[in-house]
């Protein structure tokens, strides 16, 4: 088993994370089409998103019976699935991987829902580490606005209403959010994110990541045409 | 109480039940004595709950359903089992113990730690990962000699060679026999590995069902202090005919020895 950081692939991984509203999945998408459109063979790969663990994780939300403990191992095996088959792969072979949420998504909820520090880190051990992690900050009152203002009801493990901390949604939701910054803002040095701004404007915060990005890629161009 | 870091939320407690693992390899019949060792707790007036890998609400039915594709890879594999195992392990076992239930559980974290290393997975890894595990009040490992041994009784059973107790998804052999062959020898000398460092009290299953059965009473009786002179009140098949002696932990050879000190 390889460790983090220990991996040495000719592919590149780039990684978004934030807490929800925080604009990155719109981020990464403007950059998916641009690296497509460069030429560059791009993959894509989701949080929460194995074929394998799919069904076992909506049936737990569904019937609620996920305990921190669990939430947290279901998502490590999910992401292991992903890791072991749409991440290294396409590594190996070369080409980018972009993701949306990473392992850093875990260590803020899963440390938030009372998991030890050290325990969650050892469990994503066997984790690529992305050549960027970019983070995006957004301050509490507007990235808890920007969800509760565009969806009518909140989910139960999304507003974390299992761990007791409210019986009312919008406020644990927000009590939730900012236990997970927290966590965010004490990773950016541990693991060195990259933090994107996510209050300014989405083409001035896509202009950032490129020419981040491109950094990354001169070394190696291999475009199709 | 627990072997690594506890599980969230969870304090260190005196709980009044009795955890009591049975472990072993394929085939060795942990699942014949488990059922024999709850009828004759049940008649003896005390509450079981027998406990099993895939068993859980939660990811049962996901690994069974992942382990009939040819998808499914090394480290999903471990992470899939460790979250049934916790599953179980905090709303089965854990509430049981607390009210005084006798847990019988069929493996516990030692064969899914077996299995990662056989497939090459960081021990260190696996191991933090179940470090989540409660200490059990008892390991009993029923032993068999060779995996040729272990093949007779597949055969005998019926059921044929099965993919993952061949270990074909790591391609050991040619085909299923030399494949399970080689798998479950080295299963068994990880479990020997194991013994010493955990303490299992071993039990050597090449006898008949019987003795093995008579032994496992015997040393349950002790782990849960239940007074000898209830004895008479066991049902008829109690058997007292072999008397070997309880072993704790297997003796270990002076060159596993040498490599364990060489390795700590």
């Amino acid at each position: 088993m390889i460790s983090y950081g220990s991996h040495r692939f000719p592919g590149k991984l780039f990684v978004v994370e934030g807490t929800d509203g925080s604009g990155k999945s719109t981020q990464l998408a403007l950059l998916y089409q641009w690296l497509k459109a460069e030429g560059y063979p791009v993959f894509y790969s989701e949080w929460n998103s194995s074929p394998l663990v799919k069904d076992t994780t909506r049936r737990a939300k569904k019937r609620h019976i996920f305990t921190p403990a669990t939430f947290s191992l279901l998502h490590a095996t999910d992401f292991a699935d992903r890791t072991e088959r749409d991440i290294i792969p396409p590594l190996k072979a070369g080409a980018i991987v972009l993701a949306d949420r990473y392992i850093y998504t875990a260590f803020a909820r899963d440390v938030a829902r009372g998991c030890a520090r050290d325990w969650v880190r050892d469990v994503y051990k066997f984790a690529v580490k992305p050549n960027v992690g970019f983070f995006f900050r957004a301050p509490l009152d507007i990235a808890v606005e920007r969800i509760i203002s565009g969806r009518p009801n909140l989910k139960y493990y999304e507003a974390g209403m299992d761990m007791g901390w409210s019986d009312d949604p919008e406020e644990s939701f927000t009590i939730f959010q900012g236990k997970i910054l927290r966590e965010y803002d004490s990773m950016v040095d541990e693991f060195g994110l990259t933090v994107i701004d996510a209050t300014r404007s989405i083409e001035k915060q896509q202009r950032e990541m490129r020419t981040i990005i491109e950094r990354h890629l001169k070394k190696r161009r291999f475009k199709a045409h | 109480m627990f072997y690594g870091t506890p599980l969230p939320g969870a304090e260190q407690e005196d709980y009044s039940g009795k955890l009591i693992v049975v472990e072993g390899t394929d085939g060795v019949g942990r699942s014949t004595h488990i059922s024999l060792l709850r009828t004759w707790l049940e008649s003896r007036g005390h509450a079981v709950l027998d406990t099993g890998m895939t068993r859980s609400v939660l990811a049962g039915r996901g690994i069974k359903e992942a382990k009939t594709g040819h998808t499914l890879g090394r480290l999903t594999m471990q992470l899939f089992y460790a979250t049934d195992f916790i599953d179980r392990l905090e709303n089965e076992m854990l509430p049981a113990l607390r009210s005084g239930f006798i847990v019988l559980t069929d493996r516990y974290i030692y064969s899914a730690m077996a299995r990662a290393e056989v497939r090459g997975i960081d021990s260190g890894w696996i191991r933090s990962i179940y470090g989540m595990s409660l200490v059990p009040d008892a390991v009993f490992y029923l032993r068999i000699q060779s995996a040729q041994e272990l093949v007779t009784r597949v055969l005998a059973s019926g059921r044929g060679f099965d993919y993952w107790e061949s270990g074909r998804d790591i391609h050991l052999g040619e085909d299923f026999y030399d494949s399970f062959i080689a798998y479950q020898t080295r299963m068994l000398q990880v479990f020997d590995r194991m013994s010493s460092e955990y303490g299992f009290h071993v039990m050597n299953a090449s006898r008949s069902v019987r003795s093995v059965a008579a032994d496992l009473r015997r040393s349950v009786a002790k782990v849960i202090d239940d007074p000898p002179a209830l004895e008479g009140s066991a049902p008829p098949a109690k058997m007292k005919s072999s008397e070997e002696p309880l072993r704790k932990s297997t003796p270990v050879s002076p060159t596993e020895k040498l490599e364990k000190s060489a390795g700590s």
